[in-house]
């Protein structure tokens, strides 16, 4: 089916099977930072923004997208370097599998809640899985993130 | 003061990381490529009595229908391991005989998956289907034998036999082990089972093969070892270890699961039998089903102790579940006992005996820990029974008997602990969770209870005399360094922390050494990251190396100052006579090095140790258990290690809390349960529940550091052995609340309740 939507700001019109995930029709446009962790909708890997809204890749039909807005880390490479370097700082890349995921929810998450609690965070981003780091450094690199954007320093 | 070794300083890929940049297996195959999946079985134990791909050979797209009579007929082991491998040589790429669910019936490979799906639903095969062995405890001279095909072997004799499942044996004593029991005025006793857990590292299993220009097979895998996978492969197709080449790029985590070959020689005999680029991604089923996981153990410890608490003597007995496969069974066995009784000191006797079987269920490999993690939680837990037998607090009774530096480890191959902290760690978990205020527990007045619990660990740093890593250093154009390891990085960050050792050595910024890996082609051999062993021998590899190659600018810098090289003083960027003061900089001998020049400023120096000092750590569980319904929460987990020397602190904090919550998940939430026809029921993230942010409590970590002399600026390990303590002391933890002693993982609700409802 031929459907048009905005990938990344770019207009793009296509001819979209109907079985194909969003997922892996983002992978066959070049999208590689749209990962595949489980196939079961529970490791926020393939999270990206649908209308500004986190959503998984996985879990969405492709069509889905027609006249809508989808956003992959490919789109927002300034401010995943900016908030990337903290998750550097403290070693919280590790493999990096899992890193595109979770920081298009992180983005997301900054625009959505103000001054959000540790709980808070830990609530919006329990979706997004890590095997390596056993997530207190993605805390400690959000906090100084939000720390840093607080006193406009990012 | 140290200037690259031991600071925090960022991964050489974090930026290409956190941006998601194209870097792993599956972002960087060729398009166009095969795409390789397999049949798998829905029977545990099955032969293949008839299989016709020729329907779904006419799928259209579809390139090829291999089945067992399409396959070399050598059988070969999968695990990357040192050759001679322990591991008996039981597998081939596609077999008649069918031993697990999810064991590999058939592969097909065509243009797209919609045509290699639809092909595999049209394979028509007619199963035997045989009787499984699925309880590993009946395995021994069990009527239904998993591997009775006459050409089993195994390389090294250690003590197996087909005929009866058993894959290895072994028994150790010393001392009299009798005699000391016998006068030992305590002694407890147990038996602990812990499951088939999943590493689940993020990235599945995946690789992607082709052919060179000179007719090689290339494969592009995310393996932890690339010079094991080469021989692994060349022996499974029968073709020369000359017509392999394995890449590395960059890895999505492994944690041991990546140390066997599990599925590259799918896509490898795809390529080499229709010399087309070929592609296979493991699906998260798949990984789950049909991979390497911990080894299910069933793990007897005995303790016998004076009155007043000194330990005297330990047995350990491990019942070792492989699975239908041998990979990696005869060696994690071994850590079970060795680095489980060798945390105790001056004990008079020891035993340690073990058997490893097969099943018909999935086949266990590598998983960070290597079998001490089975044998910490039976041993640590026996030592907290026997604490409560006593009388005594946990805590004391490890500071009576716990190894000291320099102790002779008399289970440990008789090395001496060179290098320990182990006293300074246990004090400081205790003075970081307030242990003397909290032990055993406190009533909350509402129901619940708080409780604290602990635990200690050791692992290794490399195989002695074995593990081998080389490393080679070159100076380029201006001086800029490149550093070529067989190292692999798997998200570790040792790309990073062996280039601040060489930076520490060449007294230049990390920044100055670029470093490539891998490629079997042109990197210098290393038998992979496996073993905690990267840091500790690869890392003594770049301080040998740097050594030779100072030599070698300083006896160029020689002819431009006309001095001898014994005179020449290098600060990193000049190099100073201190006989004429004459000086030339680094990028003057660099630079002139390229031309007219008959000597070349390269050095590569490969390293072995004959020694593996243990890192040691303390690990203390606080939680809280609701008495009414057996809930029980993980509010925080402290941990103190002693890995020597800290290269990276960033990097090895963060170390420590990934094993420390993996091992969280093992103690409380995975699990791997099998229906009664072998099939796993666990097969997804969905069932397989890895913890999530929400589930860890908060995780503290500080580091007691020893100074290691063997190891480069005093430097051990960490990479395994953070994930042995968690499973113990939580354990201990619902203990010290409820008096019900847990021996099976997980740790849940429902086994406290029932627990409870025994103990009224």
């Amino acid at each position: 089916m031929m459907i048009g939507f905005w990938l990344n700001g770019k207009k793009i019109t296509d001819e979209i099977a109907a079985d194909m995930s969003l997922l892996k029709y983002l992978r066959s446009k070049g999208c590689y930072s749209v990962k595949c962790g489980c196939e079961t909708t529970n490791c926020g890997l393939c999270t990206v923004w649908l209308d500004e809204k986190p959503v998984l890749s996985c879990a969405v039909p492709a069509l889905r997208i027609e006249g809508r807005k989808v956003v992959t880390l490919e789109g927002l490479q300034e401010e995943a370097k900016v908030f990337g370097r903290f998750m550097g700082e403290e070693g919280s890349d590790q493999c990096g599998f899992c890193n595109p995921g979770f920081v298009m929810n992180v983005l997301a998450m900054v625009r959505e809640l103000k001054n959000p609690t540790e709980a808070e965070i830990n609530a919006y981003l329990s979706g997004n899985l890590c095997r390596c780091t056993g997530y207190a450094s993605h805390m400690r690199a959000i906090q100084n993130f939000l720390a840093a954007k607080q006193r406009g320093a990012v | 003061m140290m200037k690259a070794v031991n600071q925090s300083i960022m991964k050489k890929d974090a930026m290409a990381l956190v941006t998601g940049k194209p870097v792993y297996t599956d972002d960087i195959a060729p398009q166009g490529c095969l795409i390789v999946k397999a049949l798998r079985s829905p029977h545990a134990h099955a032969l293949i009595k008839k299989i016709d791909g020729s329907i779904a050979k006419k799928v259209p797209g579809i390139e090829c229908v291999l089945t067992h009579a399409d396959v070399p007929q050598s059988r070969f082991t999968i695990a990357g391991q040192t050759f001679p491998e322990l591991s008996p040589y039981d597998r081939k790429i596609l077999d008649e005989r069918l031993r697990f669910v999810g064991d590999a019936v058939a592969l097909v490979a065509g243009s797209d998956e919609k045509c290699v799906d639809k092909a595999l639903k049209l394979i028509k095969v007619e199963y035997e289907v045989l009787e499984p062995l699925l309880d590993f405890r009946k395995a021994k001279d069990n009527a239904v034998v998993v591997h009775p095909e006459a050409d089993w072997k195994e390389l090294i004799d250690v003590g197996g036999d087909n005929k009866r499942n058993l894959i290895a044996s072994n028994k150790i004593n010393y001392g009299d082990v009798e005699a000391v029991l016998a006068k030992c005025d305590v002694v407890v006793s147990g038996s602990y089972h812990t499951k088939q857990y999943q590493q689940a590292m993020m990235e599945t299993f995946r690789a992607y093969t082709y052919l060179d220009l000179h007719g090689r097979l290339v494969i592009v895998s995310s393996t932890q070892t690339p010079f094991h996978v080469r021989r692994i492969i060349a022996t499974a197709l029968e073709i020369s270890k000359a017509k392999v080449r394995v890449i590395k790029p960059r890895i999505g985590g492994g944690f041991g699961a990546k140390q066997t070959a599990v599925m590259e020689m799918y896509p490898a005999i795809v390529t080499h039998l229709t010399g087309k680029p070929a592609k296979m991604v493991y699906s998260r089923y798949e990984s789950q089903i049909a991979s390497s996981p911990r080894h299910e153990a069933e793990v007897k410890a005995t303790i016998g102790a004076t009155r007043d608490g000194d330990i005297k003597v330990i047995t350990v007995h491990s019942l070792w579940n492989a699975g239908a496969f041998g990979e990696h069974s005869p060696t994690t066995v071994t850590l079970s006992g060795h680095k489980s009784i060798s945390l105790y000191g001056g004990f008079e006797a020891f035993r340690f005996t073990y058997e490893v079987v097969y099943t018909n269920t999935i086949a266990a490999g590598a998983y960070r820990g290597y079998g001490a993690t089975q044998g910490i939680f039976a041993v640590e837990s026996a030592v907290n029974e026997l604490a409560a037998k006593l009388g005594q607090d946990p805590a004391k009774i490890r500071e009576r008997n716990m190894v000291r530096e320099g102790q002779l480890m008399p289970a440990y191959f008789n090395e001496h602990a060179t290098s320990c902290t182990l006293d300074r760690c246990l004090a400081r978990a205790k003075e970081m969770i307030g242990w003397d205020e909290k032990y055993p527990s406190r009533a909350m007045g509402n129901g619940k209870i708080r409780s604290v619990g602990l635990s200690l660990a050791m692992q290794s740093s490399g195989i002695n005399n074995i593990d081998t890593g080389a490393v080679s250093i070159k100076v380029n154009d201006d001086g800029f360094y490149t550093m070529a390891i067989g190292a692999t990085d798997m998200g570790t960050g040792c790309d990073t922390i062996l280039a601040q050792i060489a930076a520490e050595c060449l007294e230049c910024s990390p920044d100055d050494i670029i470093v490539n890996g891998v490629d079997t082609d042109t990197s210098p051999y290393d038998c992979g990251s496996y073993a905690s062993s990267t840091t500790y021998v690869t890392g003594m590899a770049v301080v040998k190396t740097c050594e030779a190659l100072k030599k070698r600018i300083l006896l160029e810098a020689a002819k431009s100052l006309h001095c001898d090289s014994a005179d020449i003083v290098f600060d990193g960027k000049l190099l100073t006579c201190v006989k004429t003061e004459a000086q030339v900089s680094l990028k003057d001998v660099a630079n002139g090095s390229m031309c007219g020049n008959n000597t070349t400023l390269f050095a590569t120096e490969s390293h072995c140790s004959p020694v593996s000092p243990p890192p040691f750590m303390a690990g203390i569980a606080e939680i809280e258990i609701d008495r009414e319904t057996g809930q029980i929460e993980l509010l925080q987990f402290v941990a103190v290690v002693d890995c020597g020397t800290v290269i990276n602190p960033a990097l090895a904090k963060v170390q420590v809390e990934g094993g420390l919550v993996q091992g969280i998940g093992m103690a409380m939430f995975e699990d791997v349960v099998l229906d009664e026809r072998g099939k796993i029921a666990n097969d997804s993230f969905m069932q397989y529940r890895l913890p999530t942010r929400l589930d860890t409590g908060k995780i503290r970590v500080e580091f007691a550091s020893s100074y290691e002399p063997s190891g480069p600026f005093g430097a051990k390990s960490i990479g395994e052995i953070v994930i042995n303590t968690p499973a113990p002391a939580i354990a201990d933890a619902v203990y010290n609340a409820t008096g019900v002693r847990l021996k099976e993982l997980p740790i849940t609700a429902e086994k406290i309740f029932r627990g409870l409802q025994a103990l009224k």
